[in-house]
C-alpha cells in the first residue's frame, strides 16, 4: 500500500478537525490536573498547521511533517508544543525527500517520533503522560505490520491500544508536568496529553483511504 | 559578553524580570525577554525564542532562564536546529537567577561563571528560618 503526500495532508486535516471537535473536552481534562489550556493550545496549533498545508501541496512527506512540527512548536504554547513538535519533526527528518511511503516507513516514522517524545520530555511509561497512550500504540502498530496485517487493520489495533493506554492513565499519579504539582491528587483523572494522543491516533484510521474521497473525514 | 534570555509564559512576567535585571546592571548586559504564546495569551512561542537567541548569540554564549519546564522544552527543541550556538539552560529560579546572572555577566564573567551564579539563587536566604512562622 502506497501512502502519498495527499494521504498525509488528509491525515493532518483529520487531526485538526478531531482536535477542534474535542478542544473543550481536552481543556476540561487539563482544568482538573493542569493549567486549563491543552485543548485551546492544540486547536490553535493544528489550525495553524492546516493553514500552512495550503502552501505545501508540492512538498514531500518529510517536508510536510517537518513544517507541521515547526508550526506546532511556534503556535501551541504549552509543553505539548515541543513534545508533539519534536515528534513530527523527527518523523519528517526520517521521511525527507519521500513522496510515497509504505507500511514499514510508517512504523519507522512512528518509532522515531516516539523516541523524540521520550528524549524531549525525559519521560517514561507510568508517569501519566501522552507517552502512556502513544508507546503501546506504536508497539501494537509495529507488531501488526510485522505480522503482515493490512494498514487499516494495524491502525485499528493500534487505536485500541492507545485507548487502553489513555484509560490506564486514570489511576496513575503524575510525576511529570503541571499535574505533578498535585501529587496524589492527580490520581483518578485521565491525562489530557494521553487524550489528545488518542485523537491523533483516531486520524491514523483511514490513512489509506482514497484522498479525493470525502468519506475519510472523521 | 554573555547574553541572557528570559523565557516565561507571560510577556509581562518576562519583561518585568528583564526590567529588574537591566536596572541592576545599568543596561550593560544584552538581555532579551520572550513571553506569551503566538496570540498573546499565556504560553510559549518557540519561533520567538529562536529570534531572541539570534539577537544576543555570540561566542561568549547565552544563559537562558525559564519559568516552567515547558519553556525549557521549547528552548531545547529550538536548539536542535542551532548546533553552533553556545547556550546553557538554567535550572535557577527565574527572578533571582536572572538578577544574579546579569550581575555576574556585567563584570565580564564567562558563560560557565554566569550559569553558576544563577544557580546560587536557589540557596538565597530571603527569610531567616526562625522568622518563617506566621506572625500573630
Amino acid at each position: 500500500m502506497q501512502i502519498t503526500v495527499d494521504h498525509v495532508i488528509r491525515f493532518l486535516e483529520r487531526v485538526a478537525a478531531l482536535i477542534r471537535e474535542h478542544a473543550t473536552e481536552l481543556t476540561e481534562l487539563d482544568t482538573v490536573i493542569g493549567d486549563a489550556d491543552h485543548g485551546t493550545n492544540l486547536n490553535r496549533g493544528f489550525s495553524a498547521v492546516v493553514v500552512k498545508l495550503d502552501t505545501l501541496q508540492d512538498g514531500d512527506i518529510g517536508a510536510i511533517l517537518d513544517v507541521t512540527g515547526k508550526t506546532l512548536l511556534a503556535t501551541v504554547g504549552g509543553a505539548a508544543g515541543p513534545l508533539y513538535g519534536t515528534a513530527f519533526r523527527r518523523a519528517g527528518a526520517l521521511l525527507a525527500g519521500r513522496y510515497t511511503i509504505e507500511e514499514a516507513d510508517i512504523v519507522a516514522a512512528l518509532e522515531v517520533a516516539l523516541e523524540g517524545i521520550v528524549e524531549r520530555g525525559r519521560v517514561q511509561r507510568g508517569e501519566k503522560t501522552m507517552l502512556d497512550a502513544i508507546a503501546p500504540g506504536v508497539e501494537t502498530f509495529r507488531n501488526a505490520i510485522v505480522q503482515g496485517k493490512p494498514l487499516e487493520e494495524a491502525a485499528h489495533c493500534a487505536l485500541a491500544a492507545v485507548e487502553e493506554g489513555m484509560r490506564a492513565t486514570i489511576p496513575m499519579q503524575a510525576t511529570k508536568g503541571r499535574a505533578a504539582f498535585l501529587g496524589p491528587r492527580s490520581i483518578g483523572h485521565q491525562d489530557p496529553g494521553a487524550t489528545s494522543a488518542y485523537y491523533i491516533a483516531c486520524a491514523m484510521v483511514g490513512l489509506d483511504a482514497n484522498p479525493t474521497s470525502d468519506q475519510n473525514v472523521a | 559578553m554573555v547574553g541572557i534570555l528570559i523565557v516565561a509564559h507571560s510577556e509581562q512576567l518576562a519583561s518585568g524580570v528583564k526590567e529588574f535585571a537591566d536596572q541592576a546592571t545599568h543596561g550593560q548586559v544584552p538581555i532579551v525577554a520572550i513571553g506569551g504564546a503566538i496570540d498573546g495569551s499565556l504560553g510559549i512561542n518557540a519561533e520567538a525564542i529562536r529570534d531572541g537567541l539570534h539577537r544576543i548569540a555570540s561566542d561568549d554564549g547565552v544563559l537562558v532562564l525559564v519559568d516552567f519546564t515547558s519553556a525549557a522544552l521549547s528552548v531545547e527543541a529550538v536548539l536542535e536546529d542551532e548546533p553552533a550556538m553556545r547556550v546553557v539552560i538554567s535550572n535557577a529560579p527565574l527572578v533571582e537567577g536572572a538578577y544574579l546572572a546579569a550581575v555576574e555577566a556585567s563584570v565580564g564573567a564567562t558563560l560557565e561563571e554566569t550559569a553558576a551564579a544563577a544557580l546560587r539563587a536557589r540557596d538565597l536566604m530571603k527569610v531567616h528560618p526562625e522568622h518563617r512562622q506566621r506572625f500573630r
